[in-house]
């Protein structure tokens, strides 16, 4: 099974890993992103690549297929305006091996991270926009997978 | 052969605009040779683009280095390093 999703809506992270564990594997792993509200942030803006968008998210899942025995895989995205506590991300990977679905979810949020065309800016309270810096450290995280 | 250039995030806000289609100017030049042409309009164009050290880009909707030639691609993306996740 392979889900993938980019969308300004909310998901329900209940039934996207009950859709998982209804794989039978008998394991599943999960990973959500929430917007933090630091600093006096009011909003965060997800602008994304629409063209570009869902077919990179769909390498990015393909490569985590042919790396790991994995029976599905779930990726949701949100793009838009979403305020402190909202979900931004879900990733959910569904094996018979529980160090295939850690593992592949991890791989998953680093390089959705590092190589998924998506810009936050971040608004605050003062109405000063900031667009937020792209990290050396995420970089290093994805390209660590590499030499896995 | 037209181009279409599409500018996202703050590339895009200092520009002014999200897209626009230029005449290539030779199916040898490269993604930095496009970001120079465009640099050296000034103004916004400048103040995007004038460290390409900052800028990444996609040809056809994949991300390419900025010495990749353009080559047949129709569609050039440039933005800022991705922050998604």
């Amino acid at each position: 099974m392979k889900r993938i999703a980019v969308q300004p809506e909310d998901f329900d992270a209940a039934a996207e890993l009950a859709a998982l564990e209804a794989l039978g594997g008998g394991g599943v792993a999960s990973f959500i992103g929430i917007v933090r509200g630091e600093g006096g942030l009011v909003a965060l803006e997800l602008e994304h690549y629409p063209a570009m968008t869902e077919p990179q998210v769909d390498r990015i899942v393909d490569q985590a297929l042919e790396r790991w025995p994995l029976l599905g895989v779930t990726v949701i995205h949100r793009v838009g305006r979403l305020e402190p506590g909202a979900r931004i991300v879900f990733v959910g990977t569904a094996s018979r091996h529980r160090t295939a679905a850690l593992e592949s979810c991890a791989f998953l949020i680093d390089w959705l991270k590092s190589h998924a065309p998506f810009w936050k800016k971040e608004y605050f309270a003062d109405g000063e926009g900031r667009w937020v810096v792209a990290r050396a450290e995420d970089e290093a995280k994805a390209a660590g997978w590499q030499s896995f | 052969m037209a181009l279409d250039i599409l500018y996202f995030a703050w590339v895009r806000e200092r520009i002014g605009i999200d897209s626009e289609r230029i005449d290539q100017p030779d199916s040898r030049a490269t993604v930095a040779d496009i970001v120079t042409l465009l640099a050296a309009r000034g103004g916004g164009y400048a103040e995007a683009l004038d460290d390409p050290a900052r800028l990444r880009a996609a040809l056809d909707q994949r991300f390419v280095p900025l010495d990749s030639p353009v080559g047949e691609a129709r569609e050039l993306a440039l933005f800022p390093p991705v922050t998604g996740g």
